[in-house]
């Protein structure tokens, strides 16, 4: 967290360590005390608090009008969200696998991002939807894709992905609070823990990391705002989720001084930030876990060519999935891990 | 071995087609005041019968009759029947503007006027509307709504409340419970539910009514809204407008030659009726009817509203290439206006005369209507929303991006 985030922080209630999940939980606890507009559903999320147990309590806590299962339509979900928020509610629905959006793309694409502007601010869709998203749990084709790039591609929505307990609960209070659609991709893998991209290695807990101590009751961490997760000289790493720590291990293993830039707010983003970092190292990489092609990678690839050009040492490397369905028993294949960011480091420091 | 014969794919056609007459028998009228009305809080299984059978009041004479007959003051249905004829008066007007390239694009609900303004008559103020394109009624029924301010959005002028940022006739009043009109079908039935769901959670007593055609029934949206009304018993109205034809397309290839589309209600848990929708009475005492359930807490009412598009989809269709050309001249449930006209002239609540005062009176309306309108510019003369506005309103709060675009934009002009 940096200082600018810090300064959000409303109350001086203490802070306790937490898991991504209960940081998700936390925030919408925070929330639903404190706005009572905000309804939170979605499949499985009432009684037994979500597959991920990311509302497990609330609906005990708030009561079934507030907190309860939806039917298996992630269409009727997303739809029946843009009517609440046009009643004057503020509904926070959960796609169980950001796989599962597909049904809900016309609700999401050609009504919540389009209802301010289409009827001149007469009508508002102030919803966020929430998807686990992302690999490294052996979730096979349809409980691991990264579809980042089909949100940041569409006008009128923001599409946010934090990387950590602190600003997943600050993320999501902004978000909720925020008159704007917001899709709120949470990177599974790290829901537990850091992870490093090294699947055979003991698992890390948050309870373990700075960033999994996380005040108790409210505050936000802004929108379009990046954080410099590591600071560094030699060059940039432009990244978001859970690549913030597969990149951190690469550096390491590669032995370079990496300035690491966690986006958190994907689009619309936190441009000068990148800007600056890339015109101080000269060198930049872009790594996400999506595919390649038409990735959001290829757009930050185009800004820093747009913006940093002259400044350039050497061309931009981009680090992703491959383009192909995201393998079952070949996960680790697929993965961009370490060793593959390493070696990108290594290719953009040649001169 | 038994040789079976050779599958054969069945696709669905209308029994009428330009230079031969539709056979109207298969839309199974019921006559007027035979359908039995239930009690309001009936069950959905209950309703069965209702959604195959019609809800009919007015008979062949004019009459209300049967079980469903609303006691109405005559008043109200002079004012019901304006309501229809302004909505006739501005279709016809706005459908020669477009002609004379004023506007850029129009549609019509001739014949179907009825639906709409007995409906908006049935609602309460603050209940909330999720129309198509085709329910202006709704609007024009209401005595707070400029016709100036539509025929505005209609030209794309500077007067355009929506900056000229959509197609002709789609309408966003939420003031006037009128939700913002999508070019995307269905996409407004879920939202519906979702608006009288939130009513429900916040203890309120409003309701919603969800608008759609028979068309777009076979989209996702419609059955998903159906599960989620039945699932939460959400105050909502369910309206299928089944006007026969989606653009070309005969009702039968939405799926309504084997079963009704009210049938599809009982199917979901939810209390639906079949009503003749250029019955102004029926379609009054079948809206009244399911307000209340909605507003009692009930649960949800679908309605099919059985009428027939008498014009062409929108300005960019000729209904002769696929239809008989005399079709509506046949279709069985007549004219709206010319149905309620001979029921008020019966009662003495009505004459001839007053009838073509008001046309001519309504028709003067719209044109001083449409006139100021044009004061205000047009699409073609320029005098509309500066560029740079379709910037505003994307996010709450311009993200630099766009700042930057915008720039761009006005750099350009300069």
């Amino acid at each position: 967290m940096n200082a600018g985030d810090r300064a959000q922080l409303e109350s001086k209630s203490g802070t306790s360590r937490m898991t991504m999940i209960q940081a998700l939980r936390s925030a919408m606890d925070v929330m639903l005390q404190r706005d009572p507009n905000v309804v939170i559903y979605g499949q499985d999320v009432g009684y037994f608090g979500g597959v991920f147990r990311c509302t497990e309590g609330l609906q005990a806590k708030y009561g079934k009008s507030r907190v309860f299962d939806a039917p298996i339509s992630e269409g009727g979900i997303v739809g029946s969200a843009i009517g609440m928020a046009a009643y004057g509610l503020r509904p926070v629905v959960e796609v169980q696998f950001a796989d599962y959006f597909y049904p809900a793309s016309d609700q999401i694409v050609s009504e919540a991002a389009r209802m301010r502007h289409r009827s001149a601010g007469d009508f508002t869709a102030p919803i966020t939807i929430r998807m686990p998203c992302g690999g490294g749990i052996y979730g096979g084709q349809t409980h691991s894709q990264s579809p980042e790039a089909l949100f940041t591609h569409v006008c009128g929505i923001r599409t946010v992905m934090p990387s950590n307990p602190y600003d997943v609960k600050g993320l999501l209070i902004a978000c909720i609070e925020n008159d704007d659609p917001v899709i709120f991709l949470e990177p599974k893998r790290l829901y537990n823990g850091p992870f490093d991209g090294y699947p055979d290695k003991p698992m890390v807990a948050w309870s373990a990391h700075p960033l999994g101590e996380v005040p108790e009751g409210y505050y936000t961490v802004p929108l379009e705002s990046a954080s410099v997760f590591r600071r560094g000289q030699q060059l940039t790493v432009i990244t978001y989720g859970t690549m913030v720590f597969v990149s951190e291990a690469a550096a390491r293993e590669a032995g370079l001084d990496a300035e690491i830039i966690d986006l958190r707010s994907l689009w619309p983003m936190d441009l000068q930030t990148v800007i600056d970092s890339v015109k101080k190292t000269g060198r930049c990489i872009v790594v996400h876990e999506a595919t390649r092609t038409s990735g959001f990678g290829a757009e930050l690839t185009a800004l820093v060519q747009e913006h940093c050009f002259y400044h350039l040492e050497a061309p931009i490397e981009r680090v992703c999935g491959w383009d192909t369905p995201y393998p079952h028993a070949q996960e680790w294949a697929y993965f961009p891990g370490p060793g593959r960011v390493a070696a990108a480091m290594r290719r953009v420091m040649e001169d | 071995m038994i040789q079976n014969k050779p599958l054969r794919l069945y696709v669905p056609e209308p029994s009428g087609r330009p230079g031969h007459e539709t056979d109207f028998s298969y839309l199974h009228l019921s006559p007027a005041g035979e359908v039995r009305r239930p009690p309001v809080d009936a069950s959905p299984a209950d309703t069965s019968d209702l959604a195959y059978g019609l809800v009919r009041v007015l008979d062949d004479d004019g009459r209300a009759v049967g079980p469903w007959a609303p006691q109405m003051d005559p008043q109200l249905l002079r004012t019901g029947l304006r309501a229809m004829m302004k909505t006739r008066a501005y279709d016809a007007r706005m459908v020669i503007a477009q002609r004379q390239k004023k506007i850029s694009f129009y549609m019509q609900c001739l014949g179907e006027e009825a639906i709409a303004t007995a409906h908006a008559l049935a609602l309460q103020p603050g209940d909330m509307c999720f129309p198509t394109y085709r329910q202006q009624g709704l609007l024009l029924a209401r005595e707070d709504v400029s016709m100036v301010e539509m025929i505005c959005q209609l030209m794309s002028n500077e007067r355009d409340p929506l900056k000229g940022r959509q197609l002709p006739v789609m309408y966003s009043y939420k003031r006037a419970g009128f939700f913002t009109i999508s070019g995307n079908l269905a996409t407004q039935f879920i939202q519906a539910v979702g608006w009288g769901m939130a009513s429900a959670i916040k203890g309120d007593t409003k309701i919603a009514s969800a608008w759609i055609g028979d068309g777009a029934t076979a989209e996702a949206d419609f059955h998903t809204a159906l599960t989620f009304a039945h699932v939460y018993r959400a105050p909502v109205i369910l309206n299928v407008v089944n006007n026969q034809w989606a653009i070309s397309t005969f009702q039968a290839i939405a799926g309504g030659e084997a079963s009704t589309f009210a049938a599809r209600g009982v199917g979901c848990g939810i209390a639906s009726l079949r009503v003749d929708g250029n019955d102004f009475l029926a379609v009054y005492a079948a809206s009244r009817w399911a307000a209340e359930r909605a507003r009692s807490n009930l649960g949800p009412t679908l309605i099919e509203w059985i009428t027939y598009r008498a014009g062409a989809h929108s300005t960019s269709d000729d209904p002769s290439r696929y239809r008989p050309a005399d079709d509506w001249q046949h279709f069985p449930l007549g004219d709206p206006v010319a149905r309620l006209k001979q029921h008020l002239v019966d009662l003495g609540a009505w004459s001839e005369a007053e009838h073509e005062a008001t046309k001519k009176e309504l028709e003067a309306q719209v044109s001083a209507a449409l006139k100021e309108a044009e004061r205000y510019g047009s699409l073609a003369d320029g005098h509309m929303a500066t560029a740079v506005s379709m910037f505003d309103d994307v996010y709450k709060d311009m993200p630099a991006h766009l700042r930057r675009q915008r720039d761009e934009l006005l750099g350009m002009k300069s």
